[in-house]
C-alpha cells in the first residue's frame, strides 16, 4: 500500500488521483449517456429497459459498479480537499484579479463546478439508483418500469431545469477536466496533444447536450 | 611595499602544470576545519563556493540579491571562450592565450592568461556535464560562433542567454552543497568591512539588508567575488545593485588596486533615451557576426535608413579596419563610434548613435543560403526576407525582441541604433598568481580581480575567467595558503578585531543616516557618473581628468554635508544600502581619474587623447608604462602608486593592429 | 521630446512581513519611453523630495534576466504585456491618465518583506533540494563525448531559461509552484547527464515544494501566460510523468 501512499499526501500524488478517477467517471459518463440515449427509439423505453436490465444484471457491471462509486467518492473528496487547501496557500488576497486574462473561468471554478455536480448527483441518485437497487418499487417489464420513472420525474418543470443546470455544470466540468486529466497524468504528444484538446472539447459539449436533452424531450412529450 | 607576484618558475606551457602538482595540498581531516568566507555568487563565486566546499572546506557564501541566481553574471548574453577547436580552424592554448594578451594590448600578466587557457577546455566540459544546454549542431556536438578581435571560432553559446546558462549550472552546484550543509548561504547579506588579525584577513561584517543588522563571520580566508564597478559612471549594462563596496573596503583595508582606469566601453549597447534613464542595455557583441555597422555619409541625415541608398553609407569599420571589419576589438569599435558622432554623422534623435544593420546578411548570407537548401532559383527579395529571418531569429531572437521591447522599434525591418556604454572593468583588487591580495588569506577572483584582460577585455572571455578562477584555480592556489593556517583554530567573534570592525562599521553608517540634508542618493551618483562619464570615459585628457578629480572631491564633500537618506537603520532600507555603495564610487571615481592621469599613454580602453598616432589609434608607451599600476590606499583618499612591471617572454610585443 | 503622461498609483505599502498593509496613492509625471521601474525610480525621487519613504521593490539587472523584479499590476504579474517582465515594460503600455494598481507576489511561500518586495528564498531550497546534477568539479569527460541531439538540446534550454521570479506562483489561483520546478525537472532530465538521478530527483524537488507550502496545480495554464520567458505548461506534464514514474519505482 506504501506504493500508492503518494496519491493522498503530495500535491502531484493528489492530481494523479483525481486525473485517474476522473477519466474513469469520463468513461462511465459514455456508457451510460450511450444506454439512456435508448430513449430516442422512441419505443415507449423498450430498448432503454433491456439496456436497463442488462447492466443491472450482469455482475461484471455491478462489480465495476462498486469501482466507479469509490472512485466517485475519491474524486470527490480529493476535490473538495485539494479546493480547501489550494485555497489556503494565499491568505492575503489580491484586490485587483485579472478577470479571465491569463485563464479560463471555469478552469478556475472547477471546485464549484464539482459541488453543483455533486449536489445534483445526490439528487439524481435518489430519482433513480436508489430506487432501483434498494426499492422494489420498479420491475424491469410492465408499467412500472425505469423508463416511466423518468418520464414521471421529467414531468416537473422545476426538475427538468435542475436537470439541465446539471448539465450545463457537467459540460464545463469536462471542459477543463478532461484535458486536465491527461495533462496531470504527464501525457505529451506533439501529435497527440491537439487531437486530445478537440476530442475533449466535442466530448465535453456533446455528452451534456445529449444527456439534457432527453429531460427536456420528455418533458415536452416527444418521447413517450 | 615590493609587490611579489609569485609567478611559479618555467616555460609558460609548464608553469601551471607544475604548480598543481608542487602546490602544497590540505588533507581532507583539516580542510573540515577551515572555513571559507566567499562574498559574491556571480559565476566566481558560485563556482569558488561549490568546488571549495566539495574539496571539503566549509564555506559561507554571502550575496546581496535575494537569490545567489540572480547575481549580474547571469546577464552575459553572447558566449564563453575555450580553446577546444572543435571546428579544426587552428585554434590552441596558444593562440587563446596570445589573441587575450593582444587583445588586452599587452597590459596583463602573461603567467595568469596562459593558466586562464588552459584550463578554458575544462571549464566547457564541466558545464555540459553539470547540464548547461549550449547550443548544438545537427549531428549532435556542441556549436561555436566568433567574438571580436579573434579569427577562430572559439565561443560556445546559448542562444543569446549564455550566462544565465552558466551561471544556473554554477549555482546549481552552490545550491547541491548548500543542501549537503557544506555551504552556508546568507542572501540579502552586504559585506560591509574586513576584519584583520595579525595582518591576516579572519572575518568579514555583513549587514544583513532585511533588519539591517551588523553580523560578525569568520573565515580563515575571504575570497572576494563581488564583480566590477562600471556603475561608478552611473550609466551603464551592469545591474542597479552591482557595486564596489566589498572590493574598496578590502582596498581601505591594504589591498592594492590594480589598473583601476581600465574600463570597457562596450559598442553595442541600446542609446540612451531620457534623462530618467537608469541603465543601459547592451546588446551582444555576437550580433556584430552578422550585423554591419554604419552612419551616412552626409552630415545630419534624417532620412529613414532603409532609404539611404549603399553608396552614401560609410560602413565605417569595414573601411577602416578591412581584416577585421566589424569585428574589430570593443575598445576599438567603441571609439570608432564616438570618432563618427562627434564628426557629426550620427543618428537617432540624440545623434549620438550609428546603425547595426542586419538587413545584408539576413538577406544574401542566410536567405540565399537558406533558398538554395529549398532549391529555389532566383528568390525574389520577399522570399530572401522571410527565409533569413527565421535563421536570424533562431540565433539572436531573444535579443531582437529586447530591443524591440526597449526602443519601440523592429530591428528585422530597421536597422538598430547602438552606442558605446560601460560595460566592464578590467581594473580590480590586485592579486598574485595565487590569486591572493597584498592582505594574505584575502583573495580577489573573476571581474573583482585585475589579472587575465589587461587593458582591453576581448568577447565571450569574461565568463572564461570567472569560471576558470572559480572551479580550476583557486581550489589549487588557496592551499598554498590554508596549509600554513591548519592550526589556526575558529578566532571568536568576540575578538577585539571583530568588535573594533563592527563599531567601525556601525559608527559609518549612523553618520550617513545623521546627515538628513536635501539631496537623494541617487542625485549624487548621476552626478559623478556624468563626470565620470564627461572626462574619465572613452576619451581622456590631462586637464579634463585634473578637473573631474577636483569636481569628485567637492561632490563627495557636498554628498557628507547634504544627502538624504530616509527610513532607518533596522529595516529594509534599500536607500541607506545605497547610500553605502554611492559614497565608496565617490572615492573609487578619484582613484580612477588619478590612474587615468598617471598613465600617460593610450592603450585598450583607456584612450588619452595626448596619445595617439596620425589615424587616431591608441599610443602605447611600451618604455615608460609597461607595467600595472596597483594603488595603495593611504589615510583619507591619498594614494601610493607600486609598480609591477611587466614581462612578455613569450609574445613578441608589437602595436596593436587590425586592420 | 516625447509627451509626458500623468499616472495615478495605488501602490501597496506594508512595513514589514508582520504588519499590516494597505493601498496609498500617489500621481507621477511619466514619459512613454520610461521602463515601469524607471516611473517608480521617479516616483521615489518625489517621495524623497517630500520626506517621505519610498517604495520599497526588488530590482536588479533591469533588462529582463536576473529574475528580480516582480510587482503585480493590475492584477497581473509583471504586468498586461506577454513574455516581458515588468523592467522591460514600458510606459507606452498605459495611457495617460491612467490609474494602476500595483501589488506585491502573493503567497504564502512568499512573505512579504517591505512594501512590493517578497522573500522567495523557497525557490533556492527547492533548487537545493534536488534541482542539479551530482557532478563534483573535475569530474567531467570531453564535452562533446556525449552528442546530444540538436531538438533535446532546443528543448532543455528553453525551460533552462526560467529566470526564477515567482510570476507563476503569483499568477496561480493555487499559489503553485510547479512550473518552476517543472521547468528545472523537463531541464535535466531531458539531458543525458541528468538521467542517472532523474527519480530521486524529481522526488525530492516535488517534496520540498509541498513543504514549502506552494499549492498544487490545477491546470488553469495562469503560469503560462505570465511567464515572462513563456516557459510552455508541457514541462508540467513531464514534471507529473517524472514524479509518476519514479514513484511507481519504489522512490
Amino acid at each position: 500500500m506504501k506504493l500508492f501512499s503518494f496519491l493522498f499526501t503530495s500535491s502531484i500524488g493528489r492530481k494523479i488521483l483525481m486525473s485517474v478517477t476522473g477519466l474513469s467517471l469520463v468513461a462511465f459518463l459514455l456508457v451510460h449517456c450511450s444506454i439512456n440515449a435508448c430513449i430516442f427509439f422512441n419505443d415507449h423505453g423498450k430498448t432503454f429497459n433491456e439496456a436497463a436490465a442488462f447492466m443491472g444484471n450482469n455482475w461484471l457491471i455491478r462489480t465495476a459498479e462498486i469501482g466507479l462509486f469509490v472512485g466517485l467518492l475519491l474524486h470527490s473528496f480529493q476535490g473538495l480537499y485539494l479546493w480547501a487547501s489550494n485555497g489556503q496557500k494565499r491568505k492575503q488576497k489580491y484586490h485587483s484579479t485579472p478577470g479571465n486574462a491569463n485563464s479560463k473561468w471555469y478552469s478556475r471554478s472547477m471546485g464549484i463546478l464539482g459541488s453543483l455536480l455533486l449536489l445534483f448527483l445526490v439528487l439524481h441518485l435518489s430519482h433513480f439508483w436508489v430506487v432501483s437497487r434498494f426499492t422494489d418499487e420498479l420491475s424491469e417489464t410492465g408499467s412500472n418500469t425505469l423508463f416511466h420513472k423518468m418520464s414521471l420525474i421529467f414531468k416537473s418543470p422545476v426538475l427538468v431545469i435542475v436537470y439541465v443546470i446539471g448539465c450545463i455544470s457537467l459540460a464545463y466540468h469536462l471542459l477543463h477536466g478532461f484535458q486536465s486529466g491527461f495533462q496531470s497524468l504527464g501525457f505529451n504528444h506533439p501529435l497527440l496533444n491537439p487531437i486530445i484538446k478537440n476530442f475533449g472539447i466535442v466530448f465535453s459539449l456533446l455528452i451534456p447536450l445529449i444527456f439534457a436533452s432527453m429531460p427536456i424531450v420528455m418533458y415536452l412529450g416527444w418521447i413517450k | 611595499m615590493k609587490l611579489d607576484s609569485k609567478i611559479p618558475k618555467g616555460s609558460i606551457s609548464d608553469k601551471w602544470t607544475q604548480y598543481r602538482s608542487s602546490v602544497s595540498l590540505v588533507n581532507p581531516s583539516n580542510k573540515r576545519n577551515l572555513e571559507i568566507i566567499v562574498v559574491g555568487t556571480g559565476l566566481a563565486g558560485a563556482s569558488a563556493a561549490s568546488s571549495l566546499a566539495e574539496l571539503g572546506y566549509k564555506v559561507k557564501a554571502f550575496c546581496f540579491q535575494d537569490s545567489p541566481r540572480r547575481a549580474h553574471s547571469i546577464a552575459a548574453q553572447g558566449g564563453i571562450n575555450a580553446a577546444k577547436n572543435y571546428q579544426n580552424d587552428g585554434d590552441s592554448v596558444y593562440r587563446l592565450f596570445y589573441d587575450t594578451i593582444k587583445g588586452g594590448d599587452y597590459r596583463s600578466r602573461e603567467a595568469n592568461v596562459h593558466r586562464l587557457a588552459e584550463v578554458s577546455t575544462s571549464i566547457i566540459d564541466q558545464c555540459v556535464a553539470q547540464g548547461v544546454p549550449f547550443a548544438r549542431e545537427y549531428g549532435g556536438t556542441l556549436s561555436n560562433r566568433s567574438f571580436g578581435g579573434t579569427q577562430v571560432q572559439r565561443t560556445f553559446y546559448a542562444a543569446g542567454q549564455t550566462g544565465q546558462q552558466l551561471l544556473l549550472g554554477a549555482y546549481s552546484g552552490l545550491e547541491r552543497q548548500v543542501g549537503l550543509g557544506n555551504i552556508k548561504m546568507y542572501a540579502r547579506h552586504e559585506m560591509v568591512e574586513v576584519v584583520k588579525i595579525d595582518g591576516k584577513a579572519q572575518g568579514i561584517i555583513a549587514r544583513n539588508l532585511i533588519t539591517g543588522e551588523l553580523e560578525r563571520h569568520f573565515g580563515h580566508a575571504v575570497l572576494l567575488c563581488t564583480g566590477g564597478y562600471g556603475n561608478v559612471f552611473y550609466l551603464s549594462t551592469n545591474a542597479m545593485g552591482s557595486n564596489v563596496t566589498a572590493a574598496w573596503k578590502a582596498h581601505k583595508a591594504g589591498a592594492f588596486f590594480g589598473n583601476p582606469c581600465f574600463t570597457q566601453i562596450h559598442p553595442t549597447c541600446i542609446p540612451v533615451s531620457g534623462h530618467y534613464q537608469s541603465k543601459l542595455t547592451l546588446m551582444s557583441e555576437s550580433l556584430r557576426n552578422d550585423g554591419r555597422i554604419w552612419v551616412p555619409k552626409i552630415k545630419d541625415d534624417t532620412r529613414n535608413p532603409n532609404t539611404i541608398p549603399e553608396e552614401e553609407r560609410d560602413y565605417y569599420l569595414e573601411r577602416r579596419y578591412p581584416a577585421f571589419g566589424n569585428l574589430v576589438p570593443r575598445d576599438i569599435a567603441s571609439r570608432a563610434a564616438k570618432e563618427r558622432c562627434d564628426a557629426g554623422f550620427g543618428v537617432g534623435p540624440s545623434k549620438m548613435a550609428v546603425y547595426l544593420d542586419f538587413k545584408h546578411n539576413l538577406m544574401y548570407k542566410y536567405g540565399q543560403s537558406e533558398a538554395s537548401k529549398l532549391g529555389i532559383s532566383n528568390p525574389d527579395d520577399d522570399t530572401l526576407t522571410r527565409l533569413g529571418k527565421a535563421v536570424v531569429k533562431e540565433k539572436y531572437g531573444n535579443l531582437f525582441d529586447m530591443y524591440k521591447q526597449i526602443t519601440d522599434e523592429d530591428p528585422y525591418e530597421i536597422p538598430m541604433r547602438i552606442y558605446p556604454a560601460v560595460h566592464y572593468t578590467m581594473g580590480g583588487l590586485w592579486v598574485d598568481y595565487d590569486l591572493m591580495t597584498t592582505v594574505p588569506g584575502m583573495y580577489a577572483l573573476g571581474e573583482a580581480n585585475f589579472s587575465d584582460h589587461g587593458a582591453n577585455r576581448l568577447g565571450a572571455s569574461a565568463l572564461m575567467q570567472g569560471l576558470a578562477d572559480g572551479y580550476f584555480v583557486i581550489p589549487y592556489t588557496i592551499g598554498s595558503y590554508l596549509s600554513k593556517e591548519i592550526h589556526t583554530k575558529p578566532i571568536s567573534t568576540d575578538h577585539e578585531a571583530f568588535v573594533a570592525a563592527e563599531k567601525f562599521a556601525a559608527d559609518r553608517i549612523s553618520m550617513l543616516m545623521e546627515i538628513q540634508g536635501t539631496r537623494s542618493v541617487e542625485s549624487y551618483h548621476r552626478e559623478l557618473g556624468l563626470i565620470m562619464w564627461n572626462k574619465c570615459g572613452m576619451a581622456r585628457n590631462e586637464q579634463g581628468l585634473k578637473e573631474a578629480i577636483e569636481e569628485i572631491k567637492e561632490l563627495r564633500a557636498n554628498f557628507y554635508k547634504n544627502v538624504r537618506i530616509p527610513g532607518s537603520i533596522n529595516e529594509f532600507n534599500p536607500e541607506l544600502d545605497k547610500a553605502g555603495r554611492v559614497a565608496d564610487f565617490l572615492e573609487l571615481g578619484e582613484l580612477m581619474c588619478v590612474d587615468a592621469l598617471e598613465r600617460e599613454e593610450s592603450c585598450g580602453g583607456h584612450f588619452r587623447e595626448e596619445h595617439q598616432t596620425e589615424d587616431g589609434e591608441a599610443l602605447r608607451n611600451d618604455d615608460t608604462h609597461m607595467y600595472v599600476s596597483a594603488w595603495e590606499h593611504k589615510e583619507n583618499c591619498q594614494w601610493e602608486l607600486n609598480k609591477e612591471a611587466l614581462n612578455y617572454e613569450n609574445i613578441k610585443i608589437q602595436q596593436r593592429s587590425y586592420k | 521630446m516625447t509627451k509626458s503622461m500623468k499616472i495615478n498609483l495605488k501602490v501597496w505599502r506594508q512595513r514589514n512581513a508582520d504588519a499590516v498593509g494597505n493601498f496609498a496613492d500617489y500621481t507621477v509625471d511619466a514619459s512613454p519611453d520610461m521602463s515601469f521601474l524607471e516611473m517608480f525610480d521617479v516616483l521615489n525621487e518625489q517621495l524623497i523630495q517630500n520626506g517621505l519613504e519610498p517604495v520599497a521593490f526588488d530590482h536588479d539587472c533591469r533588462e529582463g534576466i536576473c529574475g528580480m523584479c516582480s510587482m503585480v499590476i493590475n492584477g497581473r504579474p509583471h504586468g498586461p504585456k506577454r513574455g516581458v517582465t515588468t523592467c522591460q515594460l514600458h510606459m507606452r503600455s498605459f495611457k495617460d491618465g491612467d490609474t494602476i494598481s500595483v501589488e506585491p507576489w502573493r503567497a504564502n511561500a512568499f512573505p512579504v518583506v517591505k512594501d512590493l518586495s517578497v522573500n522567495r528564498s523557497a525557490f533556492d531550497r527547492i533548487i537545493s533540494a534536488g534541482g542539479f546534477i551530482s557532478t563534483n568539479t573535475g569530474n567531467a569527460v570531453d564535452a562533446n563525448t556525449i552528442l546530444i541531439q540538436k531538438e533535446i538540446a532546443d528543448e532543455a534550454f528553453k525551460a533552462a531559461t526560467c529566470i526564477g521570479c515567482g510570476a507563476c506562483v503569483s499568477a496561480c489561483k493555487n499559489a503553485s509552484a510547479m512550473l518552476f520546478v517543472g521547468a528545472k525537472v523537463t531541464q535535466l532530465s531531458l539531458l543525458p547527464q541528468g538521467k542517472p538521478e532523474k527519480e530521486s530527483r524529481v522526488v525530492a524537488m516535488v517534496n520540498q515544494m509541498d513543504a514549502e507550502g506552494f499549492g498544487a496545480c490545477t491546470n488553469t495554464g495562469a503560469c503560462f501566460a505570465e511567464c515572462p520567458k513563456q516557459i510552455p505548461l508541457s514541462v508540467i506534464s513531464t514534471l507529473n510523468r517524472e514524479y509518476l514514474s519514479a514513484k511507481l519505482s519504489g522512490k
